[in-house]
């Protein structure tokens, strides 16, 4: 006798209609933004991503959005879906309501220049800001700078990062207040602070004791959530007040 | 309506306890500021003075006060998770869970509190039962 062969079934994959209010501006037509909505058949397993691009292919080429890689390591399609950051090529349609329109908006908080694409320039800077490398002192080795697997392990959340600026952008502080340097900073910083390589911890934690530094943090966690790496942001920024506080890193 | 600001940002317990922090604390540093004043117009005229408190003793006056035992007790509740996720080192992870504790707690502090504060507004304007 042979056992019976169980065949699985195939699940069938069935699009249906997915409605898109995303907010579009043109610097040279509008003074203001506005929303228009598109619709389109996407399958649930489909990205948002991919209704963007099906967009701009097929219903209006006039759609403007940064995208590179497609498989959330770029960090390039940071956007504001249903009202919370998110990356367009990591958020799939079954993931979302799709009995009422999805809003997609650009991230806020950097200047927007041209519908979901913003200006990066300010986040880079306050990246640039708190000195994201490697700073050794000493003579240097003939052979590998040695680590402990518990050292490593200190920083290894905020090596994640891939400056998206899902986090920065989703502060409530920072949209008030654009000199902030924003949770993606203070994670690069804290990359480098608790790296038991490194020798310049002193000097990035006086850059983030500043007053538009660690100390502007409102613990609304909105980063922590927003992050597409799951990368503990607001506990970072908290081993950094509190190295702050008690000098020891 | 808000084309420039775009959507509300749909935060987490996070982002809505801070705007309730931020909301409770304005709210009682009027009450307080409110407070000294009332206070000190004893020393000016006694006369004024009872005039004022007397008109604190209105049923609408009587709900202010329960909003603001209510503003100053999750202010307090959420200050203690504040602290909590910033020097514990747990408390990031589970300031979810304290939000819904404090929240808790509030409901378990207000309910008899809020009984207890309007029971003589409501005897005085429906009459006592006995």
């Amino acid at each position: 006798m042979t056992a019976a062969v169980v065949v699985p079934e195939t699940p069938v994959l069935v699009a249906s209609d997915v409605t898109f209010k995303i907010r579009r501006f043109n610097p040279e037509v509008d003074s203001e933004p506005h929303y228009e909505t598109y619709t389109l058949a996407l399958y649930p397993t489909d990205r948002v991503l991919d209704a963007l691009s099906r967009i701009k292919g097929e219903i209006d080429g006039s759609l403007t959005f940064r995208r590179s890689c497609g498989h959330g390591i770029c960090g390039s399609d940071a956007m504001r879906i249903n009202g919370r950051n998110r990356l367009a090529c990591k958020t799939l349609v079954k993931d979302l309501d799709i009995t009422k329109p999805i809003s997609i908006e650009a991230i806020q908080g950097l200047p927007l220049e041209k519908d979901l694409v913003v200006d990066m320039e300010p986040f880079f800077a306050a990246y640039r800001s708190v000195l994201p490398f490697l700073i050794p002192d000493g003579h240097e080795p003939t052979k590998e700078r040695i680590q402990s697997a518990e050292d490593r392990a200190k920083f290894d959340d905020g090596t994640k990062c891939i400056l998206c600026a899902c986090c920065t952008t989703s502060c409530p502080v920072y949209w008030t207040d654009d000199q902030y340097f924003g949770p993606a900073a203070i994670v690069a910083a804290h990359r480098f602070i608790f790296d038991s390589r490194d020798a310049a911890a002193e000097r990035r934690l006086e850059i983030l004791n500043e007053k538009e530094g660690v100390w502007r943090c409102r613990t609304t966690f909105n980063c922590t959530d927003a992050c597409p790496r799951g990368i503990e942001i607001t506990q970072a920024i908290a081993e950094v007040k509190k190295a702050l506080i008690f000098r020891r890193v | 309506m808000t084309s420039k600001v775009g959507t509300l940002y749909r935060g987490g317990e996070g982002m809505w306890t801070w705007v309730l922090h931020r909301v409770t604390g304005v709210a009682v540093f009027f009450f307080l500021f409110v407070h000294v004043l009332d206070t000190a117009l004893v020393r000016v005229s006694p006369n004024s003075y009872d005039a004022v408190i007397a008109t604190y003793k209105t049923p609408i006056v009587n709900l202010l006060e329960v909003g603001l035992v209510g503003a100053v007790l999750f202010h307090a509740l959420n200050g203690l998770r504040i602290i909590l996720i910033d020097f514990w080192s747990k408390g990031p992870r589970l300031q979810r869970q304290m939000t819904w504790v404090i929240a808790a707690i509030w409901f378990v502090v207000m309910i008899p509190g809020v009984y207890f504060m309007l029971k003589h507004t409501i005897q005085t304007i429906f009459g006592s039962a006995a």
